[in-house]
């Protein structure tokens, strides 16, 4: 929490990273285990697992570090 | 392995969301409004509502300061300028904008800060009186309104094309959470959630270029197939601009450098009320000066993002691109669709409406931006300057809230008006360019020129902005008239724009020094906080070196110059 008693933006910023992240990485772990037909360019590269999974690690950092209820 | 990029430009849209898309993009909706509501009770004061309480830090600020301006139009209007022109595009994010960024925290913010105005229209009231306030006041906030309309307009197409969205669904739903969460929580709540979209933005668009550059096989390899899709010319920034005929945007380097880079950027990023609102927040100068320094560093990376994807189009897409007529007439595609394009064809699910989240982010954090900006100019510097000068400050407060709901129905009517009457488009575009160049004329001789007169300074930005409306007008009606106003038949729109605001700066700069020498000046003393030379601008002697703006404003500069020589 911010010195005046406010939420912080950036945990703001963390909440919508860190579920952004985990839809985008289910989304990619779904797709590996139920392979499109139709699949996008560079399927190969899984970047719906490794995007997901960096933004939700980020999100978790900064929910964890702007925590309101952190002293 | 099946194209998706061409899968999914099979049906009557551009891509399909899945589920997760969506949840993604109401997800967004939610958390906007969320901060909105939030920040209601933080929004009861003047300076809460439209100063944010002067209390955002440098690196909020700064942000904010770039996001006002990265809207979803930009990201799309420039990455097809860039498959249309080549990396000449770039241009608009360095020489036409980082000096000017540079410019404005070094040298115009200490003015802005320390005259405590709320507004730009408020400083030349300040400096200049209040016929100069006036005039840039009414200009600034019936322009900003007609703007807005037209990039919701716009942007309300582009959903159609890229998901098959109701045009009337897509203005009335990010109008009404736009006007919400400003309406709520004043320019704090804007420039808050201005800041989350400038990060989904990033989050959402950063994956094209790094994928499209390891599908091209690299920097190297993407020149190469420009140039044997496009030409050589579309991968160099400045060795095409010795002849008008040698680029393909048909421009010379001087109109790069002196139109773009001085009149039309520093017009922008230094005067123009919807950016600069933004650092005005800032909670002290130091911070009101390093916003606009941290802005120019992260715009000097948009282009990985907005130009790179443009070239990445003309090397990896299967179909050629083309103008919108020819894309209408043989059921093509057009330049403005290659971001969409270039998202499909690398995004799938998840990822997919993350990068339409980006496209909305972006679309809304413009619009917040137009509607606390008119909100603040309306309220201050038109109904308290001229209909109700004396009233409390609840009562300012509540016509700020009323003012920003008035700049959404406005917008929205704007949008339906453009629906129907799709010339009047390029009229408010044209419009909006004839105020700019000469309020920095105006502005910036007001701060840097003790012997400027409030006769000077009216005169100087009314023969301004008439003569570009006459040059306008001019070539309008006798085309011929290209060769004067832009110094060659061969120039394009983007040209002619850029002379245009030249010439009409040097006019305004010429009429309000001869008007000056003519009148009487105001005494010294009526100048304290509000000119070069008549201002005490507190010491950073006593800063660490690595504190202070200047430091960080020559780090930028130089990698803004290693740039530029790269991309030579």
């Amino acid at each position: 929490m911010r010195s005046d008693g406010t939420i912080s933006i950036w945990f703001f910023i963390g909440i919508s990273l860190l579920v952004n992240g985990v839809l985008i990485f289910g989304a990619g772990v779904y797709q590996i285990s139920h392979p499109p037909v139709v699949k996008v360019v560079l399927y190969d590269l899984h970047a719906s697992v490794w995007w997901g999974a960096i933004l939700a690690i980020i999100g978790l950092l900064y929910c964890i570090f702007y925590n309101p209820n952190r002293a | 392995m099946m194209n998706l990029g061409l899968a999914m430009t099979t049906g009557d849209r551009l891509v399909h969301l899945a589920p997760v898309d969506l949840v993604i993009v109401v997800f967004y909706f939610v958390l906007v409004l969320a901060i909105g509501f939030y920040l209601k009770g933080r929004s009861n004061t003047g300076e809460d509502f439209f100063l944010a309480g002067r209390e955002m830090t440098a690196w909020i600020a700064g942000l904010s300061f770039l996001s006002a301006n990265l809207g979803a139009l930009e990201l799309m209007g420039w990455a097809a300028a860039s498959y249309q022109y080549g990396i000449l595009a770039a241009h608009w994010y360095w020489i036409g904008a980082i000096p000017a960024m540079l410019f404005l925290g070094l040298v115009m913010m200490p003015f802005y800060y320390i005259s405590k105005t709320h507004s730009v229209p408020g400083y030349l009231k300040l400096r200049f009186g209040e016929a100069s306030r006036a005039l840039s006041a009414i200009s600034f906030a019936f322009m900003t309104v007609l703007m807005s309309g037209i990039n919701m307009y716009a942007m309300a197409l582009v959903m159609k094309v890229v998901l098959g969205w109701d045009i009337n669904f897509s203005i009335w739903i990010s109008s009404i959470t736009v006007a919400v969460y400003v309406t709520l929580g004043g320019l704090r709540s804007a420039i808050f959630n201005e800041v989350l979209q400038f990060i989904l933005i990033w989050a959402g668009a950063l994956l094209i270029p790094i994928l499209g550059l390891i599908e091209a096989g690299g920097w190297k390899a993407l020149q190469l197939k420009v140039a044997q899709n496009a030409s050589v010319e579309y991968t160099h920034l400045w060795s095409t601009l010795g002849s008008f005929k040698d680029n393909p945007m048909g421009i010379h380097w001087t109109g790069i450098v002196f139109g773009l880079g001085f009149v039309i950027s520093f017009a922008y990023w230094t005067t123009d009320f919807l950016v600069v609102q933004r650092v005005l927040a800032a909670k002290d100068l130091r911070a009101a000066k390093m916003a606009p320094i941290i802005g120019a560093a992260f715009k000097m990376f948009v282009p990985f993002i907005v130009i790179l994807p443009g070239l990445l189009g003309l090397a990896v897409l299967p179909m050629k691109l083309t103008g919108e007529a020819v894309a209408v007439a043989t059921g093509g595609h057009s330049y403005n669709e290659v971001l969409p394009l270039m998202l499909a064809r690398y995004c799938g699910p998840g990822l997919l409406g993350l990068g339409i989240t980006a496209l909305i982010a972006g679309f809304m954090s413009g619009m917040a931006g137009n509607v606390s900006a008119f909100s603040t100019v309306w309220t201050y510097d038109i109904y308290k300057a001229l209909i109700k000068k004396t009233a409390t400050d609840a009562h300012y407060v509540l016509m700020g809230r009323w003012s920003t709901i008035l700049g959404v129905l406005i917008s929205i009517g704007t949008a339906y008006l453009v629906m129907q009457f799709l010339s009047i488009m390029d009229y408010v575009q044209a419009l909006f360019s004839f105020f700019v160049a000469p309020l920095f004329g105006t502005v910036i001789l007001g701060m840097l020129w003790k012997r400027a007169t409030a006769a000077g300074g009216f005169w100087g930005l009314l023969a301004g902005t008439v003569s570009s409306v006459g040059m306008w007008a001019w070539v309008k009606f006798d085309p011929t008239a290209l060769r004067y106003v832009a110094l060659s038949s061969n120039a394009k729109d983007m040209a002619e724009n850029m002379y245009r605001g030249l010439w009409s700066w040097i006019i305004c700069v010429v009429v309000t020094v001869a008007v000056s020498m003519v009148t009487k000046p105001k005494p010294e003393s009526e100048l304290v906080g509000l000119v070069y030379g008549a201002t005490v601008i507190p010491t950073e002697a006593q800063v660490p070196l690595y504190h202070r703006p200047a430091f960080w404003a020559v780090i930028v500069a130089i990698v803004f110059i290693a740039l530029n020589i790269m991309f030579w």
